[in-house]
């Protein structure tokens, strides 16, 4: 019986194992990829192990960028991907949580059809309504500008019903006792509301952010100078090149640059994520 | 310091209901004011309404001299605390306790005096940079006690306080905040469906039912002299037996003036079990169906030949016939044995049909 037990945890890991190395080997790939020589590759003659050119191919991508496709150094496009990333996930969180203060806290006329237009917008991602968005950011004279890069994704349904429904969780009595304790409506929110909301907001920082960066479609569109690329589309336009040998040791260490960003928020954030997910204390 | 005074206080929900039908009290300055009723009596909607957490749609409420309808929970310079206590509770002890005080702009120093005093009197000094969920019931009850006593405010409301604690420490509570009170001096108001809080904290009784105040006095007059069949059988525990006077054979024993009685009532502690009948008082034959030994006292449940004489004051009671009886010791009798139990004149309570007047006689 107890070596049954044995033999079935190693049988266990070993299958875990395998599911892992299926996980990681693209990634692990990709990290090879970028140390390796470009003719080499391109031969077909990729070894599996560690190329010699590590610091020279990520110095040039970082600072200088491939030689054709995108003219840009890779640096400039993380630049760009992360202010849009941050401004998405930062103003989505802060819109989302005045609005859902305001349904959840506030009597005030039409208050449920508010609601209910703030739900049905859930019905419309920039996907759909991408040609009226990008009339109106040209309108506006913010094409290729960090204001029109994370603007039109910063309104948010989903973060607004989130926390509509953790504020519906918070109990009644400590607004009132925030009332005879003599805090007006913004202490409340500031005093109370938002320390308790801290490991809400972490959790969907995590999330709005990987979506911030992630983005493909709208940035795209909507920028066309080389210096205003995020690093999404800066990897799409390196792959694809018409005349000339695509340097894949650059799209490899931009990918893993790519990479990197969101890994250090999930990693940083694990705790208060974690947290956040599981805490009933209130 | 102020007395507060309710004129004519209605509460009605934009849906028609009534919640409150017009109550007056008047708590002097210092005292100590139960609400007490079943739940669903509006005692709740009272309290938050003298705090200003729910409008006033009718009548006046005054703490000390000033008509407070329209003025704001913060500006009535009241303190309350909660039935779950409401502690913030991402705040320590200290922060939980100096909020309302920093959000009126005290100096940091006199706060910090302030709490360290309410600190030192519930006993919280250990643990004041600890945070709510670091502490027991007890504990966290006395933190919401301390925010209510640095304020120094006017009036202190308690909403049921102490009923999410357990019976031992519930009961140490209670001591404790009678104490407290009567120490400052504060004027209170407490609200509770526990007869038994509400009689040993109270300086005043308010018995209310429906929305509507059924009696109010000191506690021990209105122990002694209910003037309503429903306080009759809320205050006391067990309750007081009520029995129809119809059938004759209590009406005659009650001869006089009592008469136009239709319903008597007796308190299970005035029985005694004898088979001589007190003249002008009652006697009652008995079939022992139940026994209750608690150590001090026992209780007997007894059914009477005659069914559904016994007038049902409030739903879920004892069924019509049943009498309790409370006698002192463990000495008992038989469950099935035939006894005679009587009660003098001076512990009977009269009372009208429906239930609504006392007759004294």
């Amino acid at each position: 019986m107890v070596e049954d037990e044995g033999i079935r945890r190693y049988v266990a890991h070993f299958i875990l194992w395998i599911g892992i190395a299926i996980v990681a080997f693209p990634v692990y790939i990709a990290i090879i990829a970028s140390t390796q020589d470009n003719a080499l590759i391109a031969n077909g003659q990729m070894s599996l192990l560690p190329g010699g050119h590590f610091f020279e191919v990520y110095y040039q991508t970082i600072f200088v960028g491939t030689s054709g496709s995108t003219r840009e150094p890779v640096g400039n496009m993380m630049l760009n991907s992360l202010v849009m990333a941050l401004a998405i996930a930062i103003g989505k969180i802060a819109i989302s949580i005045i609005s859902a203060y305001a349904i959840v806290y506030f009597r005030f006329p039409f208050r449920m059809s508010i609601f209910w237009i703030i739900f049905i917008t859930l019905m419309l991602p920039v996907e759909v309504r991408i040609y009226p968005t990008y009339k109106i950011v040209a309108d506006l004279h913010m094409l290729d500008s960090y204001a029109g890069l994370s603007l039109p994704l910063i309104a948010s349904a989903t973060a607004t019903l989130l926390f509509r429904q953790f504020f519906m969780t918070v109990p009644d009595e400590l607004l009132e006792a925030s009332r005879i304790d003599g805090a007006g409506p913004l202490r409340f929110f500031w005093d109370t509301l938002l320390p308790l909301s801290r490991t809400n907001m972490a959790a969907l920082f995590v999330i709005l952010f990987i979506l911030g960066w992630n983005q493909y479609l709208w940035p795209l569109l909507i920028t066309t100078r080389d210096d205003m690329q995020t690093i999404q589309v800066g990897i799409r336009k390196m792959i694809t090149t018409t005349d000339a040998l695509t340097e894949w040791p650059i799209v490899m260490a931009t990918a893993v640059l790519a990479m990197l960003p969101p890994v250090f928020v999930v990693v940083v954030m694990q705790k208060l994520f974690v947290r956040g997910l599981v805490e009933t204390e209130k | 310091m102020a007395n507060v005074t309710l004129r004519n206080v209605r509460k009605t929900y934009t849906g028609g209901f009534e919640a409150i039908k017009g109550v007056n009290v008047d708590v002097a300055d210092g005292q100590f004011c139960v609400l007490v009723g079943p739940s669903g009596c509006g005692k709740s909607t009272l309290l938050r309404m003298v705090a200003g957490l729910e409008t006033v749609t009718g009548g006046e409420i005054d703490i000390g001299g000033r008509v407070v309808n329209q003025i704001e929970p913060a500006d009535r310079d009241i303190a309350m605390v909660f039935q779950n206590y409401a502690l913030y509770p991402h705040m320590s002890v200290y922060n939980n306790m100096a909020y309302g005080l920093r959000n009126r702009g005290m100096a940091e120093a006199e706060i910090k005096t302030r709490v360290a005093e309410a600190a030192r009197v519930l006993e919280l000094s250990a643990m004041l940079e600890r945070k709510p969920r670091q502490l027991s019931g007890g504990q966290r009850q006395r933190v919401a006690m301390g925010r209510a006593i640095v304020r120094q405010p006017k009036v202190f409301l308690f909403d049921e306080p102490l009923s999410n604690l357990d019976a031992k420490l519930r009961i140490a509570m209670r001591v404790e905040i009678r104490k407290l009170q009567r120490r400052l001096n504060t004027t209170s108001i407490y609200v509770t469906h526990d007869q038994l809080e509400a009689m040993t904290l109270a300086d005043v009784l308010v018995v209310m039912n429906g929305g509507q105040v059924e009696q109010v006095g000191n506690p021990l007059a209105i122990y002694e002299k209910p003037a309503t069949t429903f306080v009759a059988s809320f205050i006391g525990a067990p309750p007081m037996n009520l029995m129809s006077t119809r059938p004759d054979e209590i009406k005659s024993q009650l001869g006089g003036s009592a008469t136009e009685a239709d319903i008597v009532g007796i308190r299970p502690e005035d029985f005694v079990i004898t088979d001589q009948a007190p003249a002008g008082g009652v006697a009652l034959p008995l079939t022992v169906e139940a026994i209750e030994r608690v150590g001090a006292e026992t209780f007997v449940y007894g059914s009477r030949e005659q069914e559904d004489q016994r007038v049902a004051a409030t739903p879920g009671e004892l069924p019509p016939g049943e009498i309790i009886v409370r006698i002192p010791g463990t000495d008992a009798p038989a469950i099935g044995q035939k006894i005679r139990v009587a009660a003098v004149r001076p512990k009977l309570h009269l009372f009208s049909a429906d239930g609504r007047t006392r007759i004294e006689a």
